[in-house]
């Protein structure tokens, strides 16, 4: 049982405040995944946790046990490390055993639990290797064998797959998704990549500007944003806004179209992600400037009175730059934000 | 035809260059080599053809001259002493100077400026010099005219060095492996000596010879403190204007010898060091 | 231990060294320098300026400086070069280049006066040549341009290895796309040379002529074994003063001076290969 709680910590560098009062409860054997761009405090917060750095306010609990004096040892964690880390001295066998030997367990324990987890790896016929003679993928498999063969309450991932390439990296996500599922430990995992997050999250928490901006099922922070970040910043292409004028009774004009909306009196900020979109016969009218074909797709970049937006349509629709479209938005899954909070409005 | 014409003087000049590239190479390869080649054939020869004229080019191999140098008064009893001063700066210039060298790679810390422009200045200073007041303060504290005491200033020397060389090899190392061994089961102390060090000990070997060539070679301050036990650098230096051709040839030798071996032994490094103590 | 305190622990021995081995004796060359025994004066300084031997010191270290350094700056940087393009040998090429790296000033000069004295290799390869019929003392007082001579050549012999050390790992840190850029653009050897290494080089260049100044104005083992008291450089004097003359006083006066001339060279040369800011690699 290791249930992870963040209480209210912040932290300064200088006069730089790197993270704001961050509070955040991950469940045991949960995957939580800090999603966000560099410089957001991802990074910060996870090595806090590690205890790799210390929290200028706030405490660290994990079990039910307050951490955050405590010495990266005595926590319970392993961590993998974004370059990796292996000790390039020591053979892959005495890097997956350094944290075995490091605790004193007897000679035969130490080699079935290296063995077990490099099987696990798929590095079983590495061992005698060393850090040097091995590819990348590899070393990233030794990194996360000797943190799995620790059998910790916690693992901290730090970038683990930034360095792979494009095809290793999708490898890796899926297989690293399933033995972490099986070791049944509870896992945090920094990225700025998201589709590794939404792919291997249980939640995600979406950081910036060192605060929490959402923290939810990867789903939920995919269709329901809880502010303009986190809907500009998830899907690829990211949602569209258009500014909207209140109509009265709920209706809104978004360039020039009367729409559905909040009851407010403040203009809004109207969103739609791409797919979201069809040509119909009433809606927008867009004019197409730029147009990508993706093979099942068609990414099109138009001019909506001034604002440029972009649709995903089905690639059996021919347009061209030029044409003029007129683009229907699902009316479930329009979203509204308050520019001045810049936070969903329900 | 004209085009033809063309290639060929183009093909011949860069032949041309590259004749003349390896033969400045050669020239300075050289240029390096042959006065040390002319001191070894003067140490190999008979103490009567060091003095004889004209000179022959190759050596006789006769060891008259080192065993003359040998058998001169207190010049064994020199060479024991410049290997001591040279081994106690060593020593003491690593202990003292690579704590240091790790704090400055791996913390920020206040004064950590003040500290590194400190070092800095040492070594933009004409640091023999101040032998002459340690010559006052040693006959005060009854380290004049010993090993020990020189060993200090030499370690003054080198101090700067081995602090600046180490800072750079820590560098070197990612504080990533260090941060791994702290999550698997070390303390700092424990992930020091089985992480950092086994990976860091040729750099700090050969920053360890630079210090002891640093003291080696040193004479101002050697010459200014020390009396009866004189270094071998102190005591030619003394003996200069009267000892004889051949003693002041072997001498010069033996203190050139380690060096060979030195710049062979840290070649790996002699680069790296330099790269970036230079910023 | 408490990260916050760690450092400042790890940098005590060095600091408290500093103090006691260098701060303290700085002090006491100073106070040395400025009194006689009671009370603030410059005396000394007096004393050792208007002794004779002073000018010919100073000019002669002065010139000595000036003729070897910039001969040394134009050889490491043709030498640094020329490394940096070869492909095969390298690693033997540079080891010999820096041998004299680990050779003392001492060693130096007697490997000079090996070539340079009567009986030596460049009087036998004279006559050998015909051009003289018997050994000449070369470095006597008759001959003041060939003791000169000698002392530079050792000088340049001696210490050229350490700014080539600096300039190839300097170069070593300049990437390769600026080279290829340029040679795209039409930029010939000469002028990547001119627009790329040398701007590009200019704190190895600082480095490099900073520590070489500073030791051309200590230069004294060298002078020592070839010219002996033919040629007086200052450190020499410094020396003389302390050990024939036992005039501590006087001795330290010159130390300063020598101090005051290598801060003055070395603001100079950073002043004048300054790097502006933002425009390092």
């Amino acid at each position: 049982m290791a249930e992870i709680q963040i209480k209210n910590v912040a932290k300064t560098f200088g006069t730089y405040q790197a993270l704001h009062d961050i509070n955040l409860t991950i469940a045991d054997q949960e995957f939580m995944v800090l999603l966000g761009a560099s410089g957001c405090g991802k990074t910060t917060l996870l090595r806090i946790v590690a205890g790799l750095e210390t929290a200028t306010t706030g405490e660290i609990w994990i079990g039910g046990r307050r951490v955050d004096h405590l010495a990266p040892k005595d926590r319970g964690i392993a961590m993998v490390f974004q370059n990796y880390a292996v000790f390039p001295h020591m053979t892959v066998f005495e890097n997956i055993g350094f944290g075995l030997r490091m605790q004193k367990l007897a000679n035969d324990e130490v080699k079935r639990r290296v063995e077990r987890t490099a099987t696990l790896m798929h590095i079983e016929q590495l061992l005698n290797r060393y850090s040097g003679e091995l590819s990348g993928g590899q070393r990233q498999r030794v990194a996360v064998a000797r943190a799995l063969a620790m059998e910790p309450d916690v693992i901290l991932m730090d970038e683990p797959l930034s360095n792979l390439d494009a095809l290793l990296r999708m490898e890796m996500r899926a297989e690293l998704k399933g033995v972490l599922a099986e070791s049944k430990t509870t896992a945090i995992y920094v990225t700025h990549d998201q589709v590794e997050a939404m792919s291997m999250a249980d939640r995600i928490s979406v950081m910036h500007q060192g605060k929490i901006v959402q923290a939810a099922s990867p789903i939920e922070v995919y269709r329901n944003p809880a502010a303009e970040f986190v809907a500009g910043f998830i899907g690829n292409p990211p949602m569209n806004f258009l500014s909207a004028t209140p109509a009265g009774n709920g209706k809104w004009t978004v360039a020039g179209e009367t729409l559905d909306g909040p009851n407010a009196t403040a203009p809004l900020q109207f969103a739609i992600r791409p797919e979201d979109m069809q040509l119909a016969d009433t809606g927008l009218k867009a004019t197409a400037k730029v147009v990508e074909p993706l093979g099942a797709h068609l990414l099109v970049t138009c001019d909506v009175n001034g604002t440029m937006i972009r649709a995903i349509l089905d690639s059996d629709h021919k347009v061209k730059p030029g044409d003029v479209l007129t683009l229907a938005p699902q009316p479930d899954r329009v979203r509204w934000f308050d520019p001045q909070t810049t936070l969903a409005v329900a | 035809m004209t085009d033809a014409v063309a290639i060929d003087t183009g093909a011949d000049t860069r032949k041309w260059g590259k004749y003349l590239y390896v033969s400045s190479v050669v020239l300075l390869c050289a240029w390096v080599i042959v006065p040390i080649y002319f001191l070894m054939i003067n140490t190999l020869s008979s103490p009567e053809t060091v003095s004889s004229f004209p000179k022959p080019f190759f050596p006789e191999f006769d060891l008259g001259s080192l065993k003359f140098f040998a058998g001169f008064a207190g010049m064994l009893t020199a060479l024991k002493n410049s290997v001591l001063v040279a081994g106690m700066t060593m020593i003491m210039s690593i202990l003292i100077g690579a704590p240091a060298g790790y704090a400055l790679s791996r913390f920020e810390f206040r004064g950590k400026g003040t500290f590194r422009l400190l070092i800095l200045l040492t070594r933009a200073f004409p640091l023999p010099l101040l032998a002459l007041p340690l010559a006052v303060l040693f006959i005060r504290t009854g380290l004049d005219d010993t090993a020990f005491g020189l060993a200090l200033v030499h370690t003054t020397l080198a101090l700067p060095f081995a602090v600046l060389i180490t800072f750079s090899l820590f560098s070197g190392i990612p504080i990533e492996l260090e941060e791994a061994a702290w999550t698997l089961g070390c303390n700092r102390l424990t992930a020091f000596t089985k992480v950092v060090l086994p990976l860091i000990l040729p750099g700090i070997t050969a920053s360890a010879i630079f210090a002891f060539v640093i003291s080696w070679n040193e004479v101002f301050a050697a010459a200014v403190l020390t009396i009866e036990n004189r270094t071998l650098t102190a005591f030619l230096l003394q003996n200069l204007d009267t000892s004889p051709l051949h003693l002041k040839f072997a001498g010069g030798f033996i203190l050139v010898v380690p060096a060979l071996i030195f710049i062979f032994v840290v070649r790996k490094y002699l680069f790296a060091m330099w790269g970036i103590a230079n910023r | 231990m408490n990260a916050r305190i760690l450092p400042y622990v790890l940098i005590l021995p060095v600091t408290l060294f500093l103090c006691l081995f260098f701060l303290y004796p700085f002090i006491l060359v100073a106070q040395q320098a400025f009194s006689t025994g009671s009370g603030f004066t410059l005396d000394n300084f007096r004393d050792v300026t208007s002794h004779w031997k002073f000018p010919i010191s100073m000019k002669n270290t002065l010139l000595l400086a000036a003729a070897v350094v910039p001969i040394q700056l134009a050889l490491a940087l043709l030498m640094a070069t020329m490394v940096s393009r070869m492909e095969k040998g390298r690693d033997l090429v540079l080891y010999i280049w820096t041998i004299p790296l680990g050779i003392s000033d001492l060693a130096a000069g007697l490997i000079w006066l090996a070539i340079f004295e009567q009986s030596g290799f460049l009087n036998t390869m004279m006559s050998g040549l015909g051009v003289v019929d018997k050994p000449v003392n070369l470095l006597s007082y008759q001959h003041p341009g060939i003791v000169f001579l000698a002392i530079a050549l050792a000088e340049i012999w001696r210490a050229t290895a350490i700014m080539l050390v600096i300039l190839v790992a300097g170069i070593g840190l300049i990437p390769k796309e600026y080279y290829e850029a340029a040679e795209v653009f039409g930029a010939s050897p000469w002028k990547r040379f001119l627009r790329i290494t040398l701007p590009m080089l200019r704190p190895s260049l600082q480095t490099a002529l900073v520590l070489r100044v500073i030791l051309a104005f200590e230069i004294f083992a060298v002078v020592a074994a070839l010219g002996g008291t033919l040629f007086p450089v200052l450190m020499g004097e410094t020396y003389a003063y302390q050990f024939d003359l036992l005039n501590g006083g006087a001795a330290a006066a010159i130390a300063l001076i020598i101090l005051a001339i290598s801060i003055g060279f070395t603001l100079l040369i950073l002043r004048l290969l300054r790097v502006p800011k933002g425009a390092s690699i």
